[in-house]
């Protein structure tokens, strides 16, 4: 798919300031980053909040040793501390993002929001595969979708995961699967761990 | 300030609906001239563009933008879905010089072409518009946005058939940052608002394995000022529908379930987008104007060499295409139906239909 964002493996980047933010199994991928370079330890800012499947590693997160860690209670509220913190952050600070796609969306869009160019950017995937969904009707988000179709938690509809993904939502789009004939909806099918 | 119309409803300017009671047609003057996309029996995606160049007197491509009878009918279609629903009209903030670049490109233009209905004084910054069918006389500052009822864009595409859509250039791509959508086959201006070229194509099916996007982006990043491209692109539609928006097709997708071999000819129309692209002065931004026109099946069999082509152009699409087209569930009897004004006979190349 094209739209899709690509993930990769997070690297140790020269920088002054290291900003992580992670979720739910991101966590090892952080152990993982600064086994390849502890020294990034003492430039770096953590921001972790628990995956959606309920995955918490906080005490990993906690025991790196990083100059700053905080560990929010959800991903609208690691959001908030996070737009805070880039209001400091030098242009030239490295960003990694991990753990799921919808955090990892979410980031990334207040990050480019604030000019920080895509290349100082790294992602890599850890952890559930659920996804953050728009319902092109109503324009609700449904977070952390399982299964395809799947009723729209705002207007109640039945949608279809689309395989198109926006950067400045962060969101997949999902489409109403009955439009045609009403009331004929397939099984749900879990697609999304 | 506002911007209301005094639709001037005349002998050729028709008063009809695209939605409710559909009373959409083309008069026989509008079939003869409808541009029929398919030049050959067969269809394929490709990166077919040509210079925007005039053509035939009478013909689509007379006039840089093309003003037909369905006119006024279209714009207070479009008022009446921006209404319901104002997100079909977007801009990013950095897009409004694009927007004043539209603004002219299309004023300048429509007067020049169409000094009959429209006309443009100029004393330096200060601009008078005269749009005579739709009974608007402006006078506004170009490039200062708190002298018109909209900002540029909207103000001026408000008045043009079609929709658009405006391209920024950066990191070696396009990116969709403004847009007035109400004429749309199927996709959301809302949600692609900020995606690049790749991005927004990314729902086509077998055209990006083909290096088709690959090819007309480097195409595109080419386009020079004053020499604006064109293509075709089509679909189908149950009713003469302009709006075909994702976001309310839980309203209209059910009447795609009630075609029947007696309603096919008078139910069904060919969509086809005259898509032209136009390197704008001083933004270099792209702007893309997609042109709906909608013909019945009934009025385009009364072209012989359209009925046939027609029938072998739907009966031999690949699947892929007729699923993404949305068509896949009446493919066979739209087929069996066209079938009737197909007898086998040769058809010339190329679209024109007395060739
Ligand atoms: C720069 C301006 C352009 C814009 C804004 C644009 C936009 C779009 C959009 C929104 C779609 C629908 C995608 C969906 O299903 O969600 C589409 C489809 C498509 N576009 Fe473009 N496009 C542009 C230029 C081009 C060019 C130059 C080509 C040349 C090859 C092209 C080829 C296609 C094709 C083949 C489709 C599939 C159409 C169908 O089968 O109905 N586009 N485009």
């Amino acid at each position: 798919m094209i739209s899709r964002p690509v993930y990769g493996v997070l690297e140790p980047r020269p920088g002054a300031v290291h900003l992580i933010v992670a979720d739910g199994e991101g966590a090892k991928a952080v152990a993982d980053l600064v086994s390849k370079d502890p020294s990034i330890l003492h430039k770096s800012h953590i921001l972790y909040t628990a995956g959606p499947n309920g995955t918490d590693q906080w005490d990993s997160i906690n025991a790196l040793g990083a100059k700053q860690a905080q560990k929010a209670a959800s991903i609208p509220t690691l959001l908030f501390r996070l737009a805070r913190v880039l209001q400091d952050a030098p242009m030239g600070a490295q960003v990694y993002l991990t753990g799921t796609e919808g955090l990892m969306g979410q980031a990334e869009r207040d990050v480019m929001a604030l000019g920080f160019p895509h290349a100082d950017i790294q992602k890599e995937h850890r952890g559930s595969t659920m996804r953050r969904v728009q319902c092109v009707h109503c324009k609700g988000i449904t977070e952390n979708v399982k299964t395809d179709p799947f009723p729209c938690s705002h207007c109640g509809l039945h949608l279809f995961v689309r395989d198109h993904y926006s950067r400045r939502l962060a969101a997949f789009q999902g489409v109403n699967i009955d439009a045609e004939e009403k009331g004929h909806i397939p099984p749900a099918v879990e697609r999304f761990k | 300030m506002s911007l209301d119309f005094k639709y001037g409803f005349d002998d050729f300017f028709r008063d009809e609906t695209y939605c409710d009671d559909f009373t959409y047609r083309n008069s026989p003057a509008a079939i003869r001239r409808f541009p029929f996309p398919f030049d050959r029996d067969d269809y394929m995606y490709s990166v077919n563009m040509e210079p925007h160049v005039a053509g035939r007197k009478g013909s689509v491509f007379e006039h840089t933008f093309d003003v037909d009878e369905h006119y006024l009918s279209e714009m207070r279609d479009r008022a009446r879905v921006l209404a319901s629903d104002p997100l079909r009209c977007q801009s990013l903030p950095h897009m409004t010089l694009a927007g004043w670049d539209l603004l002219e490109l299309i004023m300048e233009t429509k007067a020049r072409e169409y000094p009959q209905w429209f006309s443009l004084a100029k004393d330096g910054n200060r601009w008078h518009w005269i749009n005579r069918p739709l009974g608007i006389d402006q006078k506004f500052t170009f490039l200062d946005e708190s002298t018109l009822p909209y900002g540029p864009m909207e103000y001026i595409s408000r008045q043009t058939q079609g929709d658009f859509t405006l391209q920024d250039e950066r990191e070696g791509t396009l990116w969709v940052d403004a847009g007035m959508v109400t004429t749309q086959a199927d996709w959301s201006l809302d949600f692609n608002i900020g995606m690049n070229f790749h991005e927004w194509h990314a729902p086509v099916p077998l055209a990006h394995e083909k290096g088709i996007f690959d090819r007309a982006l480097k195409f595109l990043m080419k386009l020079q000022q004053g020499s604006p491209v064109r293509r075709y692109n089509w679909t189908m539609t149950v009713n003469p529908l302009l709006d075909t928006a994702p976001e309310t097709y839980p309203d209209w997708g059910h009447m795609r379930t009630a075609l029947t071999p007696k309603n096919m000819g008078h139910m069904m129309h060919l969509r086809v987008e005259l898509q032209t692209l136009y390197r704008l002065p001083r933004s270099n931004a792209i702007c893309f104007d997609i042109r709906a026109y909608l013909g019945k099946f009934e009025e385009l069999v009364t072209v012989p060499k359209w009925g046939r082509r027609l029938h072998r152009v739907v009966r031999d699409l690949h699947p892929d295409l007729a699923a993404y087209k949305g068509f896949l569930r009446n493919r066979d009897e739209m087929t069996q139906w066209l079938s009737q004004y197909d007898d086998g006979q040769p058809t010339s190349p190329g679209w024109w239909p007395e060739d």
